[in-house]
């Protein structure tokens, strides 16, 4: 039985469209050109209890938009969706006491005062009894190793601290359902790694299903099974994410380490030469051509070392994006 | 269902609590700012001190504007500065313009609280907050300036309509200020709206000079208007300005524009919310 269900899902904006210069901005107080934008164009989507799902695209792809349609903040232009059996935008109270979105961006902790006080508040918003708020809490703090900052006001954080202290006030409650809006941005490389940690943990521990957008690809290959590639407002790949390599790259890099006094000249017929630093060249190569490649490689050149490998995933995933075709307008995110 | 309210209640104590705790975070700039607000009684009492002087150079004291002495006018003034101390909603209408347009408002979608309500309690908080400190000043600027109170002490029934007045004029700012914050969601940027309002407030609601200093038809026109109960009216309650019908009817009055804007503001609420996640379109 599937935790949230999108059937169609469609959502379009009409946006002001504002023309260059003095004279078209005084046009533009009496008469205004509206341009609609469709950020998601029919999205279906089934997704199990437990699944850690990532949504990766550009921006304006229509992620945020998604998970904002799923967290009620939005109604859809057309189309259905059921989260727990709720539909997310009638904002029925028993749903938002089910689940929780956090936004990379958006800050929820009262500024001037320990994160302990807005964890309180959020005990008493979700109806948490003592012991479980207790329970969890400790939990919390020791799986991100933050107790002892708990009684520091949240503006004398650090960016990673006070991400890890928003992560706690939207597990507090216990969601079932978990929509994690770009969690890692602007951290550095340690404090993204202490996050994912924490997420793969709390994940397979508790079983919750989480749903996350993110720009960093170590984010996603740390911690989900299950990647949704959405450009252009539609579904464009929902597979694993080994799956995005094989199925979109029928590309190989050869790297070459040429034997001293070799030239390089000639090796450009084999495929686009990437880089040359001599002695090493890289170079991409169709796939199905790989071992002719090779064969003829060994038979020209004098090679000390080769290295066959899969292109990085950023890149696989850049030329996803890129190929998509079909030119709509960029969603607001 | 009674469960569901003491839940309620608890919510919002938890707020204002919270609120409360956050409001003396910063006790130095806090106690300065109320103290600070003190200092313009000093100009005005030397303002009117000077206006009734050219009236009568003799024989100040004697002088009259509209009924009113020398001695009721700083008594007036000092009673508008009470009824502001309740009813001024220092950066309510822009904060909330202000996390539309930042929205931060997702915040009361996502989450099992509403805004006004949330507002609302906090807003308590802050006022609480600033009494415990401007109590002390209060109580030195009406002990200094005890011989302006002219007029007999006031009985009981009057009294009780002062206090409520003033409650509800928290109220009533309060929720104006709502509906004008809430704006936002039809304008993106509503400051020269909000600046155009503080200037007619700072006129229409008294705090400037008695209403009924106008001329009529103003007189008569600003007498109708929601704005005057946030100084006016409490302070010409105390001073026995208003009474018997007129007080009853004000009275009424106040208490309808406040169930109107709290009407409005929960409307607007509504509405806004509607428009800003594309209802039905």
């Amino acid at each position: 039985m599937a935790i949230i269900t999108i059937d169609q899902l469609t959502k379009s904006y009409r946006v002001y469209q504002k023309k260059e210069g003095l004279r078209e901005a005084i046009r533009g107080l009496v008469s205004r050109d509206y341009k609609t934008v469709e950020a998601v164009r029919g999205i279906s989507l089934r997704v199990e209890p437990g699944e850690f799902i990532a949504f990766l695209g550009p921006n304006g792809a229509g992620k945020t938009t998604t998970l904002k349609l799923l967290s009620g903040v939005i109604y859809p232009t057309s189309g259905t969706a059921s989260v727990m059996g709720f539909v997310p935008w009638k904002r029925d109270l028993e749903y938002r006491r089910r689940f929780a979105l956090v936004m990379g961006q958006k800050n929820q902790l009262w500024w001037d005062l320990p994160a302990q006080e807005s964890f309180r508040l959020h005990q008493q918003i979700y109806c948490i009894s003592p012991s479980d708020y207790q329970r969890t809490l400790d939990e919390l703090t020791s799986l991100l190793d933050v107790r002892s900052l708990l009684g520091r006001p949240v503006r004398e954080l650090s960016l990673g601290e006070r991400m890890k202290m928003e992560l706690i006030a939207a597990l507090l409650h216990s969601p079932e359902v978990l929509f994690l809006d770009e969690p890692t941005i602007g951290l550095d490389v340690i404090a993204q790694r202490n996050i994912q940690q924490f997420l793969k943990h709390y994940q397979l521990e508790r079983k919750i299903t989480i749903l996350l957008t993110s720009h960093y690809m170590k984010d996603v290959s740390a911690l989900c099974q299950r990647v949704v590639v959405v450009a252009q407002g539609l579904v464009q790949y929902d597979g694993s994410l080994s799956g995005i390599v094989d199925g979109f790259s029928g590309q190989k890099l050869i790297n070459l380490q040429l034997a001293v006094g070799q030239s390089e000249s000639g090796l450009e017929r084999f495929g686009e030469i990437l880089k040359i630093d001599m002695p090493r060249v890289t170079f991409r190569c169709p796939k199905p051509m790989v071992s002719q490649v090779l064969a003829e490689i060994l038979n020209t050149y004098q090679v000390d070392d080769i290295a066959v490998e899969d292109p990085p995933l950023e890149e696989v995933i850049a030329s996803l994006f890129h190929s998509v075709s079909g030119s709509t307008g960029s969603a607001p995110s | 269902m009674t469960d569901n309210f003491a839940h309620e209640l608890r919510t919002r104590w938890m707020i204002t609590k919270t609120a409360l705790a956050e409001r003396l975070a910063y006790r130095g700039d806090f106690a300065l700012g109320t103290l600070m607000r003190f200092l313009p009684i000093i100009t005005q009492i030397f303002l009117w001190w000077a206006v009734f002087q050219s009236l009568s150079p003799s024989n100040p004291e004697s002088a009259r504007i509209s009924g009113y002495s020398f001695q009721d006018m700083v008594a007036y003034y000092l009673l508008t500065m009470l009824g502001r101390a309740f009813s001024s909603m220092p950066g309510l209408s822009s904060s909330i313009a202000k996390t539309i347009r930042d929205g931060e408002i997702k915040r009361y979608l996502v989450q099992p609280i509403e805004l006004l309500s949330f507002l609302f309690w906090s807003r308590v908080a802050h006022k609480i907050a600033y009494y415990m400190v401007a109590i002390v000043p209060f109580a030195i600027v009406f002990f200094l300036c005890r011989n302006y109170f002219t007029t007999p002490w006031l009985d009981p029934g009057t009294f009780a309509c002062f206090i409520i007045s003033l409650l509800l004029s928290f109220c009533l700012g309060f929720y104006l200020e709502c509906c004008l914050g809430l704006i936002g969601f039809w304008m993106l940027e509503v400051s020269s709206l909000l600046f155009v309002y503080m200037l007619m407030q700072f006129f229409l609601s008294g705090h400037m000079f008695p209403l009924d200093l106008l001329p009529e038809p103003f007189s008569t026109l600003v007498g109708y208007l929601p704005i005057k109960y946030l100084a006016y009216f409490p302070a010409a309650v105390f001073l026995g300005k208003v009474t018997g019908a007129a007080l009853a009817i004000d009275m009424v009055m106040l208490v309808v524009w406040t169930a109107v804007f709290y009407v409005a503001s929960r409307i607007m609420y509504r509405r806004g919310l509607e428009r800003y996640s594309g209802f039905g379109g």
